[in-house]
């Protein structure tokens, strides 16, 4: 009995809050038929943010990858004055709310910020501007990789890397050989959440981009517009997009996944 | 090669793991480092390799100084306790991995992988994954990748450490047997005074970061320098100053041959052997080992009255304990 009470509890709760209101979404998206939800899609102003989402991913997460296993390894790896601090300091953009976030980077990088001005000069506009949405979506979904990876680093210790060394490995080598593969489901499900995370961003993205239809509006902003300008198809059928792109990553990395027993 | 670890000092905080090490290592030689843990052996292992970094001395391979060289141009196997497989990779791969490092032709990296196998007895097991293997066949797996580069020297820290007593037997025989072999300078690590004293040639006993005494195991038991290494190397009796080792102490029921009173405690039969467990006037404890007809003669039981002497009491002066 307490087996199927805990069961219908789980189902019921992941069914009330999550399954219903994203399966509704798909429903509402499609409710006029899929020409309807696909003409929605397909404007110029839609095609344009999906694709402006498309770039924000295509930046953040490598960058945050690259940087995420570098701080994990940093984290991890060494013992230095300040690091406590640095930790904490990782988990900033959790804590913090994006739109705090966006109002940040406009102090810094706006018109009257400390850089804004020069980089003005230099012929760089950051806010309202796809610069200042790239910074803002690699600041929120920074944590992801370095979290899941540190863990998985801690875990592995540093003996095999010590056997590579003897080995006559040298330390990319050592790298790429043997600590990269050894944490590469670590950092794939932080690939995972990071990539979730930039095309989901809304908050801070919203703030820094000044949501100009056709140039710094990005698939989420763009269900945002529709939804304002009563526009419920165009904005359903965008979420189904974005929906559908976050299942598509995860499928993708479900099928590099390695087949049972091999580790 | 030979190696010569040159007044080599290693401090980890305030606790000094090293200091003023010096040890010559014969070419072709198989020497263990024998001590209890926190002693410095690992850690010397460790500097030889140069996976550890030395505060003063220096290390010297087939005489020439490698201190500033890095561990993976310093030609040592080395061969973790805990294995260090890499997991990711099977056997086969796992024993090319320095060959791959060092660019040699395929052909080559296979024949050599699969002579290795053979040596280690690990023929049908080149596709699995470490994960796939017992404990002894990945130190098998682990011993013929360090073995693969053809290295100078081979390290091994506490290689049997962490398998069940029926492998570690057999491993320890099958180094022994391996190194006439290949005949590489090899170094192990072990607190295991009787694993030391069967596989070695030379034992180097370590205490407190400092080497007690450097020998061949029989002169280590025969013939200790103190009292560390006299209790280490095998089981001890203290009796007055002295010490004096189980199987020379001497029992008999008849006063008048001289000796010190003791009453039997128990008496434990161990096939051959027979220890007799007694306990002194003082109620201090005392283990005696005799053959089986010593002890049908003296009919021993518990609670019995006997004299002990002993043949070669050791008393050794403060100093040099």
């Amino acid at each position: 009995m307490a087996k199927y009470a805990l069961r219908v509890t789980a189902l019921s709760y992941l069914g009330l809050l999550i399954a219903l209101p994203v399966g509704y979404v798909f429903y509402k998206a499609f409710e006029h038929g899929f020409a309807t939800a696909r003409e929605a899609v397909t404007t110029p102003v839609a095609q344009h943010a999906f694709w402006l989402t498309v770039e924000m991913v295509a930046i953040a997460v490598p960058l945050n990858t690259i940087f995420g296993v570098v701080c994990a390894l940093v984290l991890v790896r060494q013992s230095f004055r300040g690091k406590a601090l640095l930790n904490a300091a990782i988990d900033l953009p959790f804590a913090v709310s994006p739109v705090v976030i966006g109002l940040a980077l406009i102090l810094v990088y706006g018109r009257k910020g400390w850089f804004g001005d020069w980089l003005l000069d230099h012929g760089i506009q950051v806010i309202f501007s796809v610069p200042g949405m790239v910074l803002a979506t690699i600041f929120v979904s920074l944590p992801f990789v370095v979290r899941e990876v540190m863990p998985v680093l801690r875990e592995i210790g540093t003996e095999q890397e010590q056997a590579a060394q003897t080995l006559g490995a040298s330390s990319l080598q050592t790298f790429f050989r043997v600590t990269l593969p050894a944490i590469r489901w670590g950092v794939a499900y932080g690939v995972v959440l990071t990539t979730a995370r930039a095309l989901g961003e809304f908050g801070a993205v919203s703030i820094v981009s000044g949501k100009l239809a056709g140039q710094t509006e990005t698939l989420t902003l763009h269900v945002e517009n529709r939804f304002q300008a009563f526009d419920l198809t165009g904005a359903y059928a965008a979420a189904v997009v974005l929906g559908l792109m976050a299942i598509a990553t995860l499928l993708a990395i479900n099928l590099l996944k390695p087949k049972e027993g091999v580790r | 090669m030979s190696i010569n670890v040159q007044a080599v000092t290693k401090d980890f905080g305030d606790f000094t793991a090293l200091d003023n090490v010096s040890l010559d290592v014969r070419d072709g030689s198989l020497t263990a480092l024998l001590g209890p843990s926190g002693g410095g052996k690992s850690t010397l292992l460790r500097v030889i390799a140069g996976l550890e970094e030395p505060d003063a001395g220096r290390v010297l391979i087939s005489g020439e100084d490698a201190t500033a060289e890095p561990a993976r141009k310093r030609g040592v196997g080395f061969v973790f306790q805990h294995y260090a497989a890499f997991k990711h990779m099977t056997v086969r791969d796992n024993v090319a991995f320095g060959l791959k490092i060092r660019k040699r032709s395929r052909d080559e990296i296979r024949a050599k992988v699969d002579e290795l196998l053979d040596l280690v007895h690990l023929e049908g097991f080149a596709k699995r994954y470490p994960a796939q293997l017992s404990g002894g066949q990945r130190q098998r797996m682990a011993l013929a990748r360090a073995l693969a580069v053809e290295p100078r020297v081979l390290l091994l820290d506490e290689p049997f450490g962490a398998l069940d007593a029926t492998v570690r037997k057999e491993l320890r025989a099958w180094l022994r047997r391996l190194h006439d072999e290949v005949n590489v300078t090899t170094i192990f690590v072990t607190h295991d005074q009787e694993e030391a004293m069967e596989v070695a040639e030379q034992i180097v006993v370590l205490n407190h970061g400092k080497i007690e005494q450097v020998g061949a195991p029989r002169d280590l038991y025969e013939m200790p320098t103190n009292e560390f290494v006299m209790s280490f190397v095998g089981p001890v009796n203290r009796l007055g100053d002295g010490l004096v080792r189980p199987h020379d102490l001497v029992l008999s029921r008849d006063a008048g041959l001289g000796g010190i009173e003791a009453m039997v405690s128990r008496v434990v039969h161990l096939g051959f052997e027979v220890r007799v467990e007694l306990t002194l006037s003082d109620s201090s404890p005392l283990s005696a080992q005799i053959t089986r007809e010593e002890a049908d003669e003296l009919e021993l039981h518990a609670g019995d009255i006997v004299y002990v002497r002993s043949e070669r009491p050791r008393v050794f002066s403060p100093h040099q304990s």
